[in-house]
């Protein structure tokens, strides 16, 4: 029951988000210089043509009436439709997304692999060597350009000894696998240092906690509270963290993606900067802050889910 | 206590890198690269955008240190060149993200109300759009270049100032200090400018460190996706882009650029780590 209740508050706390979302990427279109009619045209636009586009696009309008006809078409599903080739950009989007759901479950497994280990080794104990040394990581890390991660990375295990392929995206789910394999670990690279830094404060913040001492006092050996009371909790506190950091995330597969040559959503966006294609522009952002929204809310009903302490 | 300290320094103590010496390290490592970049028309004689066709990818040698590029010119000349750019631009853009965010989160923390709820309404917003896919939009609107990385860097990096001054005056506003000030008919913009600012101001100096990392990552991330500082001009992401095609042959064309921003935050975040146990006393 409070499970629910809590649910149902997160879920109305989403909505102004989503309205504010929608309205911010609209307005992002309507403060852009030149007319959209001139890009549609381009060399045969006259006067009257750019009348009719104006009225087709429904830009003639009052702006208060052009949002909600918008909001509308977002209601049904609709981002809009391409102004290249007339496709629709819903379609569009979904052709990329399992590109793009590839590098994003890749790089959240990879860098899960890569910093609870790391984090668990580090809160072990506090102050030791390989504390230090693990608390040296997110220092460095944090200032690694994920382009340059990508490159070391295509260099040393992509060109050097040929392990995996270092651009495109291959046709059958194996060569998916095997082609979203460095891009994933360049993005797990870049994200482990900020869950490397969170996981070993809440770990720390674990060990001490009075379930923990009790465990010890009943003289239950060292590894076995850290696998059953330990771990357990510091995968409550990576979904967490994870659910904090997912924007980052997104934002990396935009840029990896363009390093390994990968066609997932982020391309379709920037390639639609050259040819000025703003539905697309506009569509891809809208997409990306709804998953956003949409994953942090899971992130929160999980850690609900899994913490009941957190309905309370 | 101290003087156990000063006596039987273990070695993890030694290398403890939250320590002064490595706060100093630390602005040491930064005040050197703003060294190299001020200096670099003195330790190059090279021209960072002149070609010469007759001499391209020339491996390193007495010459061209870090040898040349596809269009014949100095990798090393260009290090030092994209210095400027980068770091003039990555510590330029989180000054008014810097100024807005510490203004309106003291403001909201103090009055709440309305104004607080409509805040935390845009900053929620805010932190729906990843950086990246709000930067590539802005860079749409605007145009590719300095101004758009600002505005982009602008537009999302004030919400984090804001949330920090926001939390730590919801706190600070109990205290005594403050409530004497209150009692003692202080004007309100007196109280929150002398007594509550210079209090709650340290957290915000301590991430903007990190923020000028993050600021800094944005533009050469933006470089290399063409939307960033337009080419020819020197700048360290853009100088990764152009040297992916040649990894094979010269991968220190693109090595050394991406090594400079990892040398860059690492020195800052030093200063950031030694500042967090100043600061917080």
């Amino acid at each position: 029951m409070n499970f629910l209740f809590y649910a149902g508050k997160r879920f109305l706390q989403v909505i102004p988000a989503l309205f504010g979302i929608s309205i911010a990427v609209f307005l992002l279109v309507h403060l852009i210089p030149g007319d959209p009619a001139d890009i549609i045209l381009g060399q045969t636009a006259t006067p009257a043509r750019s009348k009719v586009i104006h009225h087709m696009l429904g830009i003639d309008r009052p702006i208060i009436v052009q949002y909600f006809s918008y909001l509308n078409h977002l209601f049904h599903g609709s981002l809009g439709t391409s102004y290249v080739n007339q496709l629709n950009v819903t379609k569009l989007i979904g052709g990329r997304l399992s590109a793009t759901a590839f590098l994003m479950v890749g790089g959240i497994l990879l860098s899960l692999l890569i910093s609870v280990p790391l984090a668990i080794l580090a809160a072990s104990r506090e102050g030791a060597v390989r504390d230090q040394v693990v608390r040296v990581i997110p220092i460095v890390g944090l200032g690694m350009p994920q382009v340059w991660v990508g490159i070391e990375l295509i260099l040393l295990l992509g060109l050097k000894v040929h392990w995996f392929p270092v651009s495109g995206f291959g046709d059958t789910f194996v060569q998916h696998l095997r082609s979203s394999f460095l891009p994933a670990l360049s993005i797990a690279i870049g994200l482990s240092p900020i869950l490397i830094r969170s996981l070993r404060a809440s770990m720390l913040e674990i060990l001490e906690a009075d379930f923990v001492l009790t465990a010890k006092a009943k003289g239950i050996s060292k590894a076995r509270v850290t696998l059953s009371h330990v771990v357990r909790n510091a995968i409550i506190a990576s979904v967490t963290v994870l659910g904090v950091n997912i924007a980052y995330l997104v934002g990396a597969t935009v840029i990896v993606e363009r390093v390994f040559a990968i066609p997932a959503t982020g391309s379709l966006m920037i390639d639609a900067i050259a040819t000025r294609n703003y539905p697309i522009v506009q569509g891809v952002t809208l997409f990306f802050a709804v998953v956003v929204v949409t994953v942090n809310l899971l992130a929160d009903l999980i850690h609900a889910a899994l913490d009941p302490r957190v309905a309370l | 206590m101290s003087t156990n300290i000063i006596r039987g320094k273990s070695f993890t103590k030694k290398l403890n890198f939250n320590g002064n010496g490595s706060f100093y390290f630390g602005i040491g490592l930064i005040t050197f690269l703003i060294i190299l970049a001020v200096a670099a028309p003195l330790i190059s004689h090279f021209d960072p955008t002149g070609q010469d066709l007759l001499n391209t990818l020339v491996p390193p040698s007495r010459q061209h240190w870090l040898g040349t590029d596809q269009l014949g010119r100095d990798v090393f000349t260009r290090i030092l060149y994209g210095a400027r750019i980068d770091l003039t631009i990555g510590f330029a853009a989180v000054l008014l993200p810097f100024i807005i965010g510490t203004t309106l989160g003291l403001i909201s923390g103090w009055f709440g109300g309305w104004f607080d709820s409509l805040l935390m309404r845009i900053v929620d917003t805010t932190i729906a759009f990843p950086f990246y896919v709000l930067a590539i939009a802005l860079v749409f609107v605007v145009g590719p270049g300095p101004k758009a990385i600002i505005l982009a860097i602008t537009l999302v990096g004030w919400v984090a100032y804001c949330r920090i001054i926001r939390a730590a005056v919801l706190v600070a506003k109990e205290l005594d200090y403050v409530h004497a000030a209150k009692l003692s008919g202080l004007p309100t913009a007196r109280i929150l400018r002398k007594h509550l600012l210079p209090n709650v101001i340290s957290q915000a100096i301590i991430f903007s460190m990190s923020d000028i990392v993050l600021s800094i990552l944005a533009i050469v991330s933006l470089g290399y996706l063409g939307l960033g500082v337009p080419i020819p001009t020197a700048e360290w992401g853009s100088m990764i882009q152009e040297g992916q095609a040649y990894i094979l042959q010269q991968w220190w064309i693109p090595t050394i650029p991406g090594l400079m921003v990892v040398v860059t935050g690492f020195g800052l975040s030093l200063i950031g780590d030694g500042l967090v146990k100043r600061l917080n006393r």
